[in-house]
């Protein structure tokens, strides 16, 4: 017999856990997985360990982070099920979900879905980006907080956005040695109109200000001038890494260098089911389209935090405590008062957040810089296809990624076209001058984790 | 490439080719490889070129390793056990033509 | 635009060998092509150069089939010098396998009959017991009993293949032109794509299962219906395979496909879980080691099939110059289609032996 549970929310960061929290707490059945060993999604990734083993890192980790913990305590302490170290590799229409937990695959019927899978960083392909000793600004704290690692050497961090600035914050507090901050593209005055209101209505921006400032008052070197031109130089594993600013070039040593161009809706699972999806311009990534409580286009099946649009991690625990209401409602769990009065403060706390939006996506607007990634720059990690074979194929006449796809395999790798699936559109974008929405994206489809043979051989 | 910001933890033994290395009780695979020194997990089937773990999220699928006699596991999806078997996978034999 | 000879309609397998085909004949050609997503066999098939069981009962496949195998080489190697692109074709033989022994007593005795059928043409095919199919192939299961094995059969990367086709076609091939509307004038047809509109004295129908709506737009209908197949891929593997046969083979690069379902669902091209494990299990039985192996990718497909599964050529009726070419091996027939089919068009006319081809049986069967 299929296990049948009112409620399946996919991903225990700040969105899922709210929603399980608070569905759980009014009587639905909820199951929460996630493919992680411990709950808090990518923000407040192994905030319990820290506060039971590691609480001093708070200091350099910082108080938004440590707010994670108040989140986690309450969803542990919620009836909603957890399952850790569990991965969800399908989602039908029909709402069944196919899990893998421990190497063992099975189905779940569920009569409601909340998908949170969060975000994914921006693929930045640049030359020499496969050397190891380059990874993501995201990968390298992940391990700052999931293991206290930290550079042994002075690092350099190239990119641009918040989380950027951040880490590097957070490396200053904990007495990392910052060798420079390459800020690619200029930071866009154009974003001051959006200044006063996300100034007003938030802390965003005065937290911006002082990470920036304790950065620069530890001595770090910030190029600020529109850097462009990053590679990543070295053999067997990064060396250094060149760059031009102001159209001079520089050249800095290095044996580890972080990468960060922002972050993306991971759309893997939506896209697989698939729901409808729409080109987010300004945020320039896809995402599904929802309306105001976070349902799809697909009968009961829902999406909240950043998975459905990027807002942050505050924001995605509203979205998912509204998403969590509007289920309640439609099980009849609570009544229409009930749910009017508790959505309300959902929904004002929500838009008070986004108001920041608008000032963050102006001011690191994404890069739209496919045409400038040289031919022999690798675009597709897993299957080692470059720019200039993306371009072959569209003189043969490709004019969208599954046609590229079929010719450079680019996207066939094991990461299923996640790190490569918008930089291909890009460049195909690019050559053929037309709009992404005209380019389209890669098929997703199912199996969206590989499993093994045996594991869906076993499947009942 | 990385150190660890302190010493303190609880640690399990695993070994990385062979080798024996401390790892912190909670953390990931790919924590352990990174924090050993030699962060290369795999060559890739294509050219054979050296990688190391890229997003430690989940997503690049650039540290798959042999973990206990399963290839291809995600080294940074895989909590570190008490005497685990961890191998770098090298490229693959290639099809005769 | 000025008159073309031939306008081909569709440019996956079937239509690119052909258009290949005639191009290399030096005749004045467009391939017209729909964009990124489409139903599209060609992008999803399994990539098999098939001889061995094509054509039961029915003889002018089983030839054709095998003549096609027989020009494969030379066909490849052809495409591969003139385009740079390689294509990934082996022809070692290919096997069945047998997982029990009534499985094998049955293909036995369908392998004994279409050596009758096929007499001294040769047919070639040979049952292997399970110690000779395990010498060939060590990592066989311990439930293979043995299987037949044909030394005509092969396997070519179908993407790559479609990709030197495209290459060879150059500025003939035309994407995101899906035809709209095929209009007849005097001494030939007009056919309107995407914003296009082009002109030709004859067209060629091979747009897969696409073919039931344009032949529809000259007043005919064709027995044709989509069956899909489910494939599923595993990560590239240490080699260990060294033949292709129905529902595994390895490719060049390393993974593994794994297929395929035979489901009569419409034109639902989507995946399920329930047919996924059981091409999952078989796979497993066949060769253990895969259990091991994590699936990276999975699809569905269409097939484009006739009642009976063998191809349907014929001119439609009323319409001399509309040739319809439809047929669900488009990988294996490639060599023919270019290289023979491509030659009756140019001169043509079918040859008389392809009469047997024409839709036509099915209303002889269905009086019969
Ligand atoms: C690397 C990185 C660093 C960031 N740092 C900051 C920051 O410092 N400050 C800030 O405000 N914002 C930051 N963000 C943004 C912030 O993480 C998000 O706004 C917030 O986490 C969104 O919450 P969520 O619940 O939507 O998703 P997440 O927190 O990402 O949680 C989603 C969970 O779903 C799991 N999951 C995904 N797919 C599956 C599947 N198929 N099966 C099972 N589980 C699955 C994931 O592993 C994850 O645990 C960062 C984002 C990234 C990518
Ligand atoms: S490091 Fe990217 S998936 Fe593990």
């Amino acid at each position: 017999m299929t296990e049948t549970v009112d409620l399946a929310v996919i991903g225990a960061g700040p969105a899922g856990m709210a929603a399980a929290t608070l569905a759980a707490e009014h009587g639905l059945d909820v199951v929460v997985y996630d493919d992680n060993a411990e709950p808090g999604g990518q923000i407040y990734r192994a905030v319990e360990t820290v506060a039971r083993d590691r609480a001093k890192d708070f200091a350099f980790l910082g108080e938004s982070y440590r707010a994670g913990a108040e989140l986690t305590r309450a969803f542990r302490a919620s009836r909603a099920r957890y399952e850790p170290g569990t991965t969800v590799w399908l989602v039908q229409k029909d709402r069944t979900i196919g899990i893998s937990r421990d190497g063992k695959a099975r189905m779940v019927a569920a009569k409601r879905i909340l998908i949170a899978t969060g975000a994914l960083e921006r693929p930045v392909p640049i030359p020499g980006w496969t050397l190891p000793g380059v990874m993501s600004v995201g990968a390298a704290q992940s391990v700052l907080k999931s293991a206290a690692l930290a550079p042994k050497q002075p690092v350099v961090l190239a990119g641009k956005g918040p989380l950027l600035f951040l880490v590097a914050a957070q490396y200053v507090a904990a007495g990392v040695k910052i060798a420079a901050i390459l800020e690619t593209g200029a930071r866009k005055w154009d974003a001051l109109p959006h200044l006063w209101q996300a100034w007003s209505k938030t802390n965003y921006i005065g937290k911006g200000l002082e990470l920036i400032r304790a950065i620069e008052r530890a001595g770090v070197t910030v190029v600020r001038n529109a850097v462009s031109d990053l590679k990543a130089i070295g053999r067997e594993r990064v060396e250094a890494v060149t760059f031009s600013a102001d159209g001079s070039p520089g050249r800095i040593e290095t044996a580890l260098l972080l990468l960060h161009e922002g972050v993306i809706s991971n759309v893997q699972l939506t896209m697989a089911i698939p729901v409808k999806h729409a080109w987010n311009a300004t945020q320039r990534c896809w995402q599904p389209v929802l309306d105001a409580r976070g349902n799809t286009d697909v009968d009961g099946i829902a999406v909240a935090g950043d998975s459905g649009g990027i807002a942050g991690a505050e924001a995605a625990a509203h979205m998912g405590r509204i998403a969590a209401l509007d289920a309640l409602r439609a099980f009849g769990r609570i009544d229409g008062p009930t749910f009017a009065a508790m959505i309300v403060v959902e929904e004002v706390a929500q838009k008070r957040l986004l108001a920041a939006r608008p000032f963050l996506d102006a001011l690191y607007p994404p890069p739209d810089t496919a045409a400038a990634i040289a031919d022999d720059t690798i675009v597709c990690r897993c299957e080692e296809v470059t720019a200039g074979d993306i371009r072959k194929a569209v003189d043969l006449g490709c004019t969208g990624p599954n046609q590229t796809k079929s010719f450079t395999r680019a996207g066939m790798g094991p990461c299923q076209g996640r790190m490569c699936g918008l930089t291909v559109a890009e460049i195909i974008a690019a050559k053929l001058n037309r709009p992404m929405e005209e380019i389209g994206y890669y098929r997703i489809r199912p199996p969206i984790k590989p499993l093994t043979v045996g594991e869906l051989a076993a499947l009942e | 490439m990385f150190r660890r910001l302190h010493d303190n933890a609880a640690t399990v033994t695993i070994t990385i080719d062979g080798v024996t290395t401390k790892a912190a009780v909670g953390e990931s695979v790919a924590a352990a490889l990174l924090a050993s020194g030699d962060p290369r997990c795999r060559q890739t089937p294509v050219s054979g070129a050296p990688r190391a773990p890229y997003c430690l999220m989940g997503v690049c699928f650039d540290c798959l390793m042999e973990i206990d006699g399963e290839a291809s596991r995600q080294a940074c999806m895989v909590t570190v056990r008490e005497g685990m078997a961890v191998k770098r996978s090298p490229r693959p034999a290639p099809m005769t033509p | 635009m000025s008159d073309l000879d031939i306008i081909v309609l569709g440019g996956g397998l079937v239509g690119s060998a052909i258009g290949y085909g005639l191009q290399r004949r030096s005749l004045k050609i467009a391939v017209l092509d729909e964009g990124d997503v489409a139903l599209r066999a060609s992008r999803g098939n399994f990539g098999l150069v098939w001889v061995q069981s094509k054509g039961q009962g029915f003889p002018p496949y089983a030839d054709w089939a095998r003549h096609s195998a027989d020009v494969w080489p030379g066909f490849a190697a052809e495409l591969e010098e003139r385009t740079g692109h390689k294509i990934d074709y082996s022809k070692r033989g290919g096997f069945s396998l047998c997982m029990s022994e009534k499985e094998f007593d049955d293909r036995a005795l369908m392998i004994k009959r279409m050596h009758n059928q096929q007499g001294p043409k040769g047919y070639d095919v040979v049952m292997m017991d399970r110690a000779e199919v395990q010498r060939m192939m060590p990592a066989i299961g311990p439930e293979v009993v043995g299987g037949s094995y044909c030394p005509h059969d092969g396997h070519v990367s179908p993407l790559r293949l479609l990709r030197a086709l495209h290459a060879a076609l150059g500025d003939a091939y035309h994407n995101e032109h899906r035809v709209s509307a095929i209009r007849t004038r005097q001494g030939g047809f007009e056919v309107v794509a995407g914003e296009d509109t082009f002109a030709a004295g004859r067209i060629v129908l091979a747009a897969g299962l696409g073919n039931l709506a344009l032949a529809q737009m000259l007043g005919a209908e064709l027995p044709i219906r989509p069956q899909r197949g489910q494939i599923l891929v595993t990560e590239r593997l240490p080699a260990f395979l060294d033949y292709p046969m129905n529902g595994v083979r390895q490719t060049a690069e390393g993974s593994v496909m794994l297929g395929s379902s035979r489901e009569e669902v419409g034109f639902d091209n989507g995946t399920k879980p329930d047919v996924l494990s059981t091409i999952a299990r078989n796979a497993v039985r066949a060769f253990p080691i895969l259990a091991r192996a994590r699936i990276v990718r999975a699809w569905g497909a269409l097939r484009v099939l006739a009642p009976d599964e063998h191809p349907i050529y014929q001119s439609l009726p009323g319409h001399d110059g509309a040739v319809v070419a439809t047929c669900h091996s488009g990988v294996s027939l490639a060599g023919a289609h270019a290289l023979d089919f491509a030659g009756y068009l140019a001169e043509g006319k079918l040859p008389d032996r392809f009469a047997a081809f024409h839709s036509r049986r099915f209303d002889v069967q269905a009086t019969a």
